[in-house]
């Protein structure tokens, strides 16, 4: 296998080029910033729950906090992703770099590979460094556990959602900005069709909804592993990454 | 080692090479000649397995370049005209990731690139990135890249433009030193280093080829005559007329006259050598012969003509495929 040589100069490339820095830096800011006011905000419910039994017999940390900052983190994905994505072919293509990476004995399916799992690794480090806010939690609080590693593993399916869509929008041009907004439109488009289904009659807003990236993670946000779920993001992740495979291969034959 | 047969590429309606076939044997530098867009970049891609020809196959160690793409680059190195490179990494450290992308072993890698980086003359810029090296050194790190894994067939567009003189005869010498155990194909319109460091030459005009044969050979066949420049010390009007006398020669220009010293270009049948004659009828009449000197036609004499001919031979418009 030659993906290792492939991934590592992936990886180096993302840190020289300080694409992962600027990354990594916005997303912790901002998942940063989601954290400290869903957490103060649960603080304030918890203040007026002290007097209100009611309101106290609802509160969970969990639902209360990790659940709201998972759907806003996978926001903040939406906005980064494409950018982590966008340079893995387009950048090749457009300095020229893939003639030489084209020729070299490795098959397209490996380049494919290392370029994915660089573009992995780095959006599992940026995952990895937000268990510092239940880290955080846990000091304070009884987190539960169950649904806090569902939500993660959502995360981590939805995310490799987004970087194959990142990845196959990137190998179809050589201009970086196209890459980085066609894959944002189509994360977008993917994100938002699950809300006309409400209107669209039962057979399509049925397809509608299961066609979401969105409603898929529900599930996941609320403790539920739900095998359709699942397959869902497995299924669009190899399907774009197939077809990416595709787009490479079509360079040794099209004429 | 490489059999290319018929080969043609189209883009779009325009075909960059038409039915084009020749053969390098193992050990052989060749050289691709041919004024710009002739055909030479899309003939050496489609060996490197960069792209595919439209129509026909070429063969490189025995290994189909579309059937058996891995087989080929797996035995080939290339050296594209651009000479595209990762500018972010340094030099040691992208030549490290090609080495181990063309799996050179991890046991003898560190020593195969700082061996390959000495070859080429880069060893003092390891540490530097490759987008702040001069055009010489990128194409030498180019022409590195190509050769660390020590490949049978070197496929290589241009490799010495952007080069200093000095650097050009180096890497000239570099080129020549790797005849014998590996096979080399280079393109260039630089003509005498064809004449200096290929075997064979193939000259190629749109999109065809045009001649197929070693410098001298293509030399000899196609000069019609002998040119001789002369010097001479004595009345110009005399010599000139003295050497027009002489048999054999066709036709005596005069080039310069500088302090009363004339210098000739004496042309002649090319199977009559007048040179004898020449120097016994000046020194005879008692002037001085201060230079003799033979001038061969230069492959820019051959291309110019083989390329004019072409055009004269071949009614416009008949490129177009059908």
């Amino acid at each position: 296998m030659r993906t290792w040589p492939i991934f590592k100069k992936e990886i180096r490339l993302y840190f020289t080029s300080a694409v992962a820095y600027v990354v990594f830096t916005i997303f912790l800011l901002i998942s940063g910033y989601f954290f400290y006011s869903i957490f103060a905000f649960f603080n304030l419910m918890s203040m007026q729950s002290a007097m209100n039994p009611a309101l106290a017999r609802d509160l969970n940390v969990t639902e209360g906090v990790m659940r709201p900052l998972f759907s806003n983190i996978s926001v903040v994905m939406l906005l980064l992703m494409p950018i982590l994505t966008m340079r893995l072919f387009a950048e090749e293509k457009k300095s020229g770099t893939i003639e030489l990476l084209l020729t070299y004995p490795v098959r397209d399916g490996e380049v494919l590979l290392g370029k994915y799992a660089a573009a992995a690794v780095l959006y599992l480090a940026m995952l990895g460094a937000t268990a510092l806010y239940p880290g955080i939690l846990a000091s304070f609080a009884r987190l539960e556990w169950g649904p806090l590693l569902t939500g993660y593993l959502g995360l981590v399916l939805m995310g490799s959602t987004f970087l194959a869509i990142g990845v196959l929008a990137s190998s179809l041009t050589e201009n970086q900005i196209v890459a980085a907004v066609a894959t944002f439109g189509v994360l977008l488009i993917f994100w938002v069709i699950g809300w006309s289904a409400d209107f669209a009659g039962p057979v399509w807003g049925k397809l509608l909804s299961h066609l979401s990236l969105l409603e898929h993670f529900d599930g996941f946000a609320k403790g539920v592993i739900d095998t359709k779920d699942v397959i869902y993001y497995v299924n669009f992740t190899i399907l774009c990454l197939f077809l990416t495979l595709r787009s490479l291969e079509s360079n040794r034959w099209r004429g | 080692m490489i059999q290319v047969e018929h080969l043609t590429k189209h883009y779009g309606p325009v075909a960059a090479i038409q039915d084009v076939s020749f053969s390098v044997e193992k050990g052989e530098i060749v050289g691709f000649l041919g004024p710009n867009g002739a055909g030479k970049t899309t003939t050496m891609r489609i060996l490197a397995c960069f792209m595919p020809a439209s129509a026909g196959t070429a063969r490189v160690a025995g290994y189909d370049v579309f059937s058996q793409s891995l087989e080929v680059r797996r035995r080939t190195g290339y050296l594209p005209e651009h000479v595209p490179l990762y500018s972010e990494m340094p030099v040691a450290a992208y030549l490290d990731f090609v080495a181990e992308v063309k799996g050179v072993p991890r046991a003898g890698r560190k020593r195969r690139v700082a061996e390959v980086m000495e070859r080429c003359l880069i060893a003092d810029v390891g540490h530097r990135l490759v987008g702040r090296l001069s055009k010489g050194y990128r194409q030498r790190v180019g022409l590195a890249q190509a050769l660390v894994n020590d490949p049978e067939v070197l496929v290589l567009d241009e490799p010495t433009i952007g080069l200093d003189p000095k650097q050009i005869i180096e890497i000239r010498s570099l080129i020549k030193s790797l005849a014998g155990q590996r096979t080399v194909i280079l393109s260039t319109h630089i003509l005498p280093e064809v004449s200096m460091i290929c075997s064979r030459v193939i000259i190629i005009n749109q999109g065809q080829i045009v001649a197929v044969d070693s410098p001298e050979t293509l030399t000899a066949r196609l000069s019609q005559s002998e040119r001789i420049q002369v010097q001479v010390d004595g009345p110009p009007g005399a010599v000139l007329a003295e050497l027009r006398r002489l048999p054999g020669v066709l036709a005596v220009d005069q080039k310069a006259l500088v302090n009363g010293i004339g210098t000739f270009l004496v042309e002649s049948a090319r199977d009559r050598d007048v040179r004898r004659d020449l120097s016994r009828a000046v020194v005879g009449r008692g002037w001085g012969l201060l230079e003799l000197r033979g001038i061969g036609m230069t492959l820019e004499d051959i291309f110019i003509r083989l390329v004019t001919e072409e055009q004269a031979t071949t009614p416009a418009g008949d490129e177009t495929p059908a």
